[in-house]
């Protein structure tokens, strides 16, 4: 009998365990050994903007389940420095080598820091990506600052600020966009939004950017300077700026990578710079691009929870069986964000959307399905406190179905299609 | 093309011992068009999509209308208002959004985890009660002495419905229950029948909601009398009415069907009646297995709002449809031997309780009275065999159950 | 013990929130707060939330292996 497969997966979160799990369902039977830059095993990263921050939840009482029986090793609190193809090993920054016959890259992202690292290094300015981010972040909240200033309004930032507020801090949340969530759901849409962080208290200033953050001899901060003058005292500041894939490890290893992500092909198997499928090497989770059937422009990587799992346990079967033996990864795009007592859910992509429309509920009660249309075409879907209706439109994207979709439907009322208003991206230099 | 006539032998008496075998055959379409313009919905991939569809309006109920009295003020002036007024405050089975909701968020500020986990003892006694009474029996009839009382007590003393007038009610509840039955409901003296017995149900509800306001106690009709919904405001009468009439029918009929059919099955795969027996830990996994192989409620009606396509079938605008749930529980293309009960099989994903918008207000009170009586009857009876196999069944195709369920036994220990 | 719910899954429908309403909970019509550490004495009401999900969103584990050193090497 052949020398039993060794299997190395770096990134030790929710891709790389649900992909070690995988491994050894489809039939991996060799040593895994799983490695992560944090010293903490898997744990599960949505409730570090939520419940985390409010204190109702331990840092250290989110480890995801499924990591028994597995027979895994583990290197933990050991970044990947770097991937020798020709030797087939990842070198870790301890100096070890591990060699591996197969790889799966599921390093993820990495919160995008302040751009001024000066005033990023102040003691209590925030990001909020990690464990021990979540945990320090924490602890100066239970403190009770005055206010707490959160720059980007995105889904990490208003999660944030309802955690805040729900513990009674005072918020004041900016953002350069006219509304939150803008990027990703549109200004028509993202007003509902603002409505609800306003009624709950939150001090919302949308059109607004930081321009400094300004530090007291002991190299605490103080103070936020706006553009357009302006000062906003600030305690406590939380940097909620996106994210950047963790990439750096992989330079000068063949692998086509960049800050895009790491390229792959439809079946997960990662890419040399000629664009052919490195043997035995696949990627998943927040750190993969590859192209996606409903997406045509181009590759896609998704940080969301549940392509972290399909996409892992996708790219396992790759690892293991004749990758011919099954299809492109094609699974639909979903996400769920909560603020307060709302849930917004999402299936598809809103990515160059031309028009949004309510077919369902009203936007005005804040519980209502809106669809959004590419040139014709439906292409997503978001639900405020309307969950349940979800898949019907999930298949209707996947079908393709012409814009605006499900007409006819109960509880809808003049279905008008919208400018979605989505935020001009400034072109990058 | 299966025959489309199946759906007509489903509500045909003769098949409900076991009309699996008709469920089997209608799923050769996943969307089955019947000789009388009804589309079944049989697999388990086809409901889940249609389920979820917000183009199925449940408000399929033909326009309810008194029959003429002969007496002009009636006819003219008071029946027709009545009439008016039932069409538009139908109970949330058979409301679409936004209205569904508002009723249904009533009923869950009341139908509360705390309301019904503190039943849990008061089910364990009367469990223990029903079998007391019956101790040095031979015979017993398991609807009439255990499964019907049971739930019936529980739902009453939840809403606050004297017990002691159960007798009344019960006429009652048969007959409205036909609402659900497609046939029942389109046939002219059924539905004359129906709205006598509404009149009924309803002045003898108004009364007792009076009551409750006057002097509103620790129950749900007191509740749903007195409370406030912070959107919605306070429960209209005729909508409180209508939703005190459904809980109370649909918190007994259902459960009933839940325990003789548990029963029924646990006779008829004894190693899993000696497994419970042993083991009452395992009763959540098997009232899950249960749900899926003999649910209570085998399908539910709708009306299609749009034309929708489903595979290869469009259902036309208007189209009646039928959710066949049973038939998707026992989908081969979802569950391996589908025709076995195996209450260790992995992912049960049943469509015992519905689904979507209309999923079972009373799914976790119906699976505490279901876990406390079979855990019950498997410890107690002592050497039960059934005297009828098949037992005889109640009217209904899609509240299918048996009308009585004859067990011998050596006595209740 | 460890849980997780796949909330991509959940649809609210409330069922653990019965059947373990220790450890879930409903905030506002759908947004599913819930104990990702239930305490082992737990474990009978969380199988039966697990077994009550009309979705099986939920996962748990009961018994977690030793908890991972940083750079600890284990090979089982």
């Amino acid at each position: 009998m052949a020398e039993a497969l060794r299997a190395v997966v770096v990134g030790a979160s929710l891709a790389g365990l649900r992909g070690a799990e995988a491994l050894r369902r489809e039939g991996h039977r060799g040593p895994i050994t799983l490695v992560g830059d944090e010293p903490h095993r898997p744990y599960d990263r949505p409730p570090l903007s939520k419940r985390v921050l409010s204190g109702e939840a331990r840092p250290e009482a989110i480890d995801l389940p499924g990591q028994a029986g597995l027979d895994l090793t583990w290197r933990l609190g050991a970044a990947a420095v770097g991937l020798d193809l020709p030797a087939r090993a990842v070198a870790l920054a301890t100096g070890e080598r591990l060699p591996f016959d197969r790889l799966l890259i599921a390093t993820g992202t990495r919160a995008r820091p302040w751009p001024n690292p000066a005033e990023a290094a102040l003691s209590g300015v925030f990001t909020l990506r990690n464990r021990d981010d979540a945990a320090a972040l924490r602890a100066a909240l239970a403190a009770k600052p005055a206010r707490v200033l959160i720059i980007g309004a995105g889904f990490i930032g208003c999660e944030a600020a309802a955690a805040c507020r729900s513990i009674g801090l005072s918020v004041t949340l900016v953002d350069p966009t006219p509304t939150p969530l803008a990027s990703v759901l549109g200004t028509r849409i993202g007003r509902v939004v603002a409505e609800m962080l306003r009624r709950e208290g939150v001090d919302y200033r949308p059109e607004t950017r930081v321009e400094a953050l300004e530090g007291d001899a002991a190299g605490r901060v103080r103070a936020a300077r706006l553009a357009g003058g302006g000062r906003l005292d600030a305690p406590v500041v939380v940097v909620a700026l996106g994210a950047l894939r963790n990439t750096e490890w992989l330079a000068g290893s063949g692998v086509a990578a960049d800050a895009g992500g790491v390229a792959c092909d439809g079946l997960c198997r990662v890419l040399d710079r000629a664009g052919r499928p490195v043997d035995g090497v696949a990627a998943a989770g927040d750190v993969a691009r590859f192209p996606h059937p409903l997406f045509p422009d181009g590759p896609v990587a998704f940080e969301h929870w549940g392509h972290a799992v399909e996409q892992a346990q996708h790219a396992a079967r790759t690892l293991v069986g004749p990758p011919e033996d099954h299809g492109a990864y094609a699974a639909m795009p979903a996400f769920w964000s909560s603020q307060f007592d709302l849930n917004i859910k999402s299936v598809g992509l809103t990515n160059g959307a031309d028009a949004v429309a309510v077919t369902q509920g009203s936007l005005a009660e804040r519980r209502f399905v809106a669809v959004y249309g590419r040139a014709g075409r439906t292409v997503a879907a978001v639900s405020f406190d309307s969950a349940r209706w979800l898949p019907a439109y999930a298949a209707r994207i996947a079908a393709g179905d012409a814009f605006p979709p499900i007409l006819g439907a109960t509880d809808q009322g003049r279905v008008a299609p919208m400018d979605p208003g989505f935020p001009q991206r400034p072109a990058r230099g | 093309m299966p025959d489309p006539t199946l759906f007509a032998a489903v509500k045909d008496p003769a098949h409900r011992p076991d009309p699996y075998p008709l469920y089997a055959r209608l799923r050769e379409s996943p969307v089955a068009l019947q000789d009388d313009g009804t589309y079944v919905v049989t697999t388990h991939a086809a409901l889940r999509a249609l389920v979820f569809d917000p183009r199925l309006s449940s408000e399929d109920l033909p326009d309810a209308t008194h029959p003429p009295t002969g007496n002009p003020f009636k006819d003219w002036i008071v029946n027709p208002i009545k009439d008016r007024i039932r069409s538009r405050h139908r109970p949330l089975i058979f409301r679409d959004p936004p209205d569904h909701d508002v009723l249904r968020r009533h009923v869950m500020r009341e139908f509360t985890a705390v309301r019904v986990n503190a039943m849990h003892a008061r089910v364990d006694a009367l469990v223990a009660d029903l079998l007391d009474r019956k101790r040095e029996a031979r015979q017993i009839d398991l609807v009439d002495d255990f499964s019907y009382p049971l739930p019936v007590t529980v739902i009453c003393e939840m809403l606050g419905v004297p017990p002691e007038d159960e007798a009344r009610f019960h006429g009652w509840a048969t007959q409205l229950a036909t609402a659900l039955e497609p046939d029942a409901r389109e046939d002219k003296e059924n539905r004359d029948k129906n709205i006598a017995t509404f009149d009924e149900i309803a002045a003898y509800m108004q009364d007792l909601i009076k009551e409750k306001r006057r002097h509103p106690v620790d129950d749900i009709l007191s509740g749903l009398a007195t409370g406030h919904d912070p959107q919605a405001g306070r429960m209209g009468d005729y909508d409180l009415i209508a939703t005190a009439i459904l809980l109370l029918i649909a918190g007994h009929e259902t459960t009933v069907n839940l325990i003789t059919n548990g029963m029924l099955t646990l006779l008829r795969f004894p190693e899993h009646l000696e497994r419970l027996r042993a083991d009452p830990e395992m009763a959540p996994r098997l009232i899950e297995e249960l749900l899926r192989y003999e649910p209570p409620v085998h399908f539910r009606t709708r009306k299609a709002l749009a034309s929708i396509r489903m595979d290869d079938t469009t259902i036309p605008e208007g189209a009646p449809v039928v959710l066949l749930f049973a038939s998707g529980n026992r989908d081969p293309a979802r569950f391996r031997e589908p025709d076995r009960f195996d209450p260790d099989r992995e992912d049960i994903q049943h469509f015992g309780f519905g689904g979507s918008l209309h999923f079972c207000v009373g799914a976790p009170l119906a699976r505490l009275e279901a876990e406390a009586a079979l855990v019950a009857l498997a410890r107690r009876l002592k050497n039960p065999r059934l005297i009828d196999n098949p037992p005889p069944y109640r009217p209904g195709a899609s509240l299918r159950g048996p009308q009585h369920l004859r067990l011998a036994i050596e006595g209740i220990a | 013990m460890r849980v997780v719910v796949d909330l991509n899954r959940c649809q609210a429908y409330a069922q653990c929130c019965y059947a373990a309403p220790s450890s879930f909970a409903l905030h506002g019509p759908e947004v599913l707060i819930y104990d990702p550490a239930p305490p082992p004495e737990r474990r009978r009401e969380i199988e039966r939330a697990v077994q009550a999900c009309p979705v099986r969103a939920i996962r748990f584990e009961a018994e977690p292996d030793a908890p991972g050193q940083p750079g600890e090497a284990r090979h089982g």
